[in-house]
């Protein structure tokens, strides 16, 4: 492994806690996820790959978005692996480099209706920007 | 009794009735919700990474000033509890985290000393259900009412500790007392699709139709939640199935809900 690539594995390893060697790949958190349809890389496939250091692909893919960050994954891994945690870590490594927000204030009106919570808003935010 | 009290932007707002059935149900049982001063957004999500420290202050300053009084901190917003009860827990838990929040914030540090109780709980806990029961003038007798209990309430368990996080009873059991019917199904703590309907409301839609055709099948003519969010992605999927916040039940129930209206 790079040492850059290495360094990544580290970097994403301290913010998430998370282990992924913990991991016994049973497929329990995809299996559960309720975004498992729109992803192109599921839960499991993060921790596979974080722990192998392919972490590029996961950084430009869009599935780092569709993660509800239920914590169905979380609660219900047999390993207490905790997948949604290190699809946060890679998610804020994505969109803490300058420019690379996923949604900005300008593409919010287009999204609202009358009923829609400030909840989401706000959430969607702390999610896709920085 | 007394307790500090986090509205939280949407209960300022698109949620009002949230917020003012859970004030008006809560004298009716003797507990005065003492909205904290200068309360700043929750930002509706958590972050997990432990490197996230601005994101998590506002919270620490709900906490501290609850701390202060001496009193526990309570929410109505599912999102507000999951956040501020997470947060709490990083304090306790985290000393790195928690050094970097108390060297920024100066003042008395603080260790997580405050009760994080969803209003649930407070009802639940230090109320108590058959004390509710007991205030209950109006009976919702007969009503099957299907708890949605959804992500943010029950999970991370490990840190909310609220219910067990699989086979919840705490709606069903303020449904009960409230003289009604609880219906079980299998999706009360699925997602609704969350903030991602921001972006993509057809899955959304989706998650949210399994969610009440499944609510419906187990013979659900109702269902309640504490959640702003996940009332609107129900309600968004355009089904028949009326969608209430439990406080608006609570209301009725008490006897409280025409004055509250009036307000």
């Amino acid at each position: 492994m790079s040492s850059n690539k290495k360094f990544l594995q580290e970097e994403l390893t301290r913010m998430s806690g998370v282990n992924p060697k913990k991991c016994m790949k049973c497929g329990k958190c995809s299996g559960t996820c309720p975004a498992y349809d729109e992803m192109e890389y599921h839960p499991h496939q993060f921790v596979s790959m974080v722990e192998s250091g392919d972490i590029e692909p996961l950084l430009n893919s869009k599935s780092l978005y569709r993660c509800l960050t239920c914590f169905a994954c979380v609660d219900r891994c047999p390993r207490g692996v905790e997948p949604a945690k290190l699809v946060e870590a890679v998610r804020l490594v994505a969109v803490r480099k300058q420019g690379a927000n996923h949604m900005t204030a300008n593409d919010v009106p287009a999204m609202l209706d009358d009923d829609i919570p400030q909840q989401a808003i706000v959430s969607a935010f702390r999610k896709y920007t920085k | 009794m007394k307790v500090s009290y986090f509205p939280g932007c949407t209960l300022k707002n698109k949620a009002k009735d949230l917020d003012l059935y859970a004030r008006r149900s809560a004298e009716v049982l003797g507990v005065t919700l003492e909205e904290i001063e200068n309360w700043q957004c929750c930002g509706g999500v958590f972050t997990t990474s432990n490197d996230e420290v601005a994101t998590k202050l506002s919270s620490v300053r709900a906490l501290k000033e609850a701390a202060a009084k001496g009193q526990p901190l309570v929410s109505v917003c599912s999102a507000c509890h999951n956040v501020i009860k997470q947060t709490n827990h990083a304090m306790q838990n985290d000393a790195f985290f928690a050094s970097k929040v108390n060297n920024y914030m100066g003042q008395e540090p603080y260790a997580g000393e405050t009760t994080v109780y969803h209003y649930l709980e407070l009802l639940r806990d230090v109320v108590g259900y058959d004390q509710v029961k007991a205030k209950v003038v109006n009976p919702l007798a007969g009503k099957k009412i299907a708890a949605y209990y959804g992500c943010l309430l029950l999970r991370p368990n490990s840190t909310m500790q609220m219910d067990d996080p699989e086979n919840p009873t705490i709606m069903e059991d303020l449904i009960k007392a409230m003289g009604a019917e609880p219906v079980v199904y299998a999706r009360r703590n699925e997602c609704c699709g969350g903030y991602v309907t921001m972006e993509n409301p057809e899955f959304a839609k989706r998650k949210s139709l399994d969610i009440i055709e499944n609510a419906k099948a187990a013979g659900a003519e109702v269902l309640v939640t504490a959640c702003p969010l996940c009332r609107y992605n129900l309600q968004k999927a355009g089904t028949d199935m009326p969608v209430v916040y439990i406080t608006e039940l609570l209301a009725e129930a008490l006897g409280v809900k025409e004055v509250t209206n009036e307000q």
